[in-house]
């Protein structure tokens, strides 16, 4: 029964999407098996369109037949279907905390680490300084702690995970320093925790792939900006 | 041991008024402490430092912050009466995805309609048709968004009702001939005291909509 279960989940993805990969981390840590379906993203199938019409995005989730959108939705969602090993804390207060933390480094670090590697001069300082602040507050909250959650990884580490993994790569692409170890060691030695765990150190997408992939597209949109 | 509730608000705020909904639909007693956001308050600076704005919840001391959080907080702390989320995973999963859209693309145009003037303002109001169109399509013919009974997303963009006397005054459009269906669905919203004690006149906030504009110098 549970094998059949298991195998009614369906992720449709892209390779380097951090927002993907959180998904895969929390089905993998929950030994949920599912099948992946890599998306084109400049070409997107007909099966998305149809998923996902509102945001025309991956992740897209189908379990059973539902189809389920949104990365942070799908995190809870996760949890709150597969409830061994849990994600979030049991207490509503340390889950609140845990959701505000994670909607934070969404706002604050990853839309702005993106849009400093994305941009020139004056909007890419802003963005870069706003970035940096945000890692502080991080860092104070990672002080003394081997994961977010404590012992093991939980649901704010899956939401910031990416920041391990894909901000290095953007500050090389950018050629910023949002990430930077000497400023940040609570939040680097979290990093190399989290990038050590095998569930998520074997799921990756890699580096030199992603290097290429941003460089590209770091070009692709500075060159539609020069054209406007 | 005396639990003590406080919730730091602004009246206008529709981010307020989907907490106030929240506990009153849980019939939990607050103090609601009004906050003057041009002169913000010591406790509201401490209390939510990263982002010093409202609402911000505070349950014997400890806050809670970002007004989708407050309501999820409220729901998992008194689970005894009026659930605010559906118990299934796949419907929760719902409703925090069309709550998250309401976050995600009604706030900015709808400000830019108020707020702006020309082609600005005209960009923003295609934008926050679109928006609840795509909500108004989300309803149906059922009398909630959470289905027969009120719920998340209903609390999450009843809010905006408020406001859409002042979008329609601004924006030169009306809900009744853009998306029709939303005009008895928020009727039947405010049928609920937790709603009806929660929103704002909608009079009362046109003048104040009137003051900001005359602020950012458009009137």
């Amino acid at each position: 029964m549970a094998r059949e279960e298991e195998t009614k989940v369906k992720l449709l993805g892209l390779w380097v999407s951090p927002f993907v990969r959180r998904v895969e981390w929390a089905l993998k840590l929950k030994g949920v098996s599912y099948d992946y379906i890599e998306e084109d993203i400049l070409n997107k199938s007909p099966l998305l369109l149809e998923l996902n019409p509102v945001h025309k995005t991956v992740p897209v989730m189908v379990h059973d037949g539902k189809v389920i959108c949104e990365s942070f939705v799908l995190l809870e969602y996760i949890d709150e279907t597969w409830k061994h090993h849990p994600l979030l804390p049991h207490d509503p207060y340390d889950r609140a905390i845990a959701r505000f933390w994670a909607c934070f480094v969404e706002e604050k670090i990853l839309e702005n680490a993106w849009i400093a590697m994305c941009s020139e001069g004056e909007e890419k300082e802003k963005a870069t300084k706003i970035a940096i602040d945000a890692v502080e507050r991080i860092e104070e909250l990672l002080k003394g702690k081997q994961f977010f959650g404590g012992d093991d990884i939980g649901y704010l580490d899956l939401a910031v995970g990416w920041v391990s993994h894909w901000l290095p790569v953007w500050d090389e692409v950018g050629s910023t320093k949002i990430l930077d170890p000497l400023r940040f060691p609570s939040t680097t030695s979290w990093a190399t925790n989290f990038l050590g765990h095998p569930l998520i150190r074997d799921n990756l997408p890699p580096k030199d792939k992603m290097l290429d992939y941003f460089h590209q597209k770091k070009g692709r949109i500075m060159a539609s900006r020069a054209r406007v | 041991m005396a639990e003590t509730l406080t919730l730091l608000d602004y009246w206008p705020s529709m981010f307020g008024m989907r907490c106030r909904i929240a506990l009153r639909e849980k019939d939990i007693k607050f103090e609601y402490q009004e906050q003057d956001l041009w002169s913000k308050s010591p406790l509201l600076l401490e209390m939510n430092p990263i982002y010093k704005k409202i609402p911000v919840l505070i349950h014997n001391g400890k806050p809670i912050c970002e007004s989708l959080i407050i309501v999820e907080y409220i729901d998992e702390t008194w689970k005894g009466k009026a659930p605010l989320l559906p118990s299934d995973p796949y419907e929760r999963a719902q409703a925090r995805f069309w709550a998250d859209y309401v976050d995600k693309k009604f706030y900015d145009p709808a400000r830019k309609v108020w707020g702006t003037k020309g082609e600005e303002q005209e960009a923003a109001r295609k934008q926050l048709v679109q928006a609840l169109k795509v909500m108004e399509g989300v309803l149906g013919n059922k009398p909630f968004f959470g289905g027969d009974s009120f719920g998340f997303v209903d609390m999450a963009m009843i809010p905006y009702n408020s406001w859409f006397h002042s979008y329609e005054t601004f924006g030169n459009f009306t809900i009744e001939m853009e998306c029709p269906k939303l005009v008895p669905w928020a009727k039947r919203c405010l049928q609920k005291e937790s709603v009806s004690k929660s929103l704002v006149d909608p009079q009362k906030l046109l003048g104040f909509v009137v003051e900001m504009r005359k602020k950012f110098g458009l009137e």
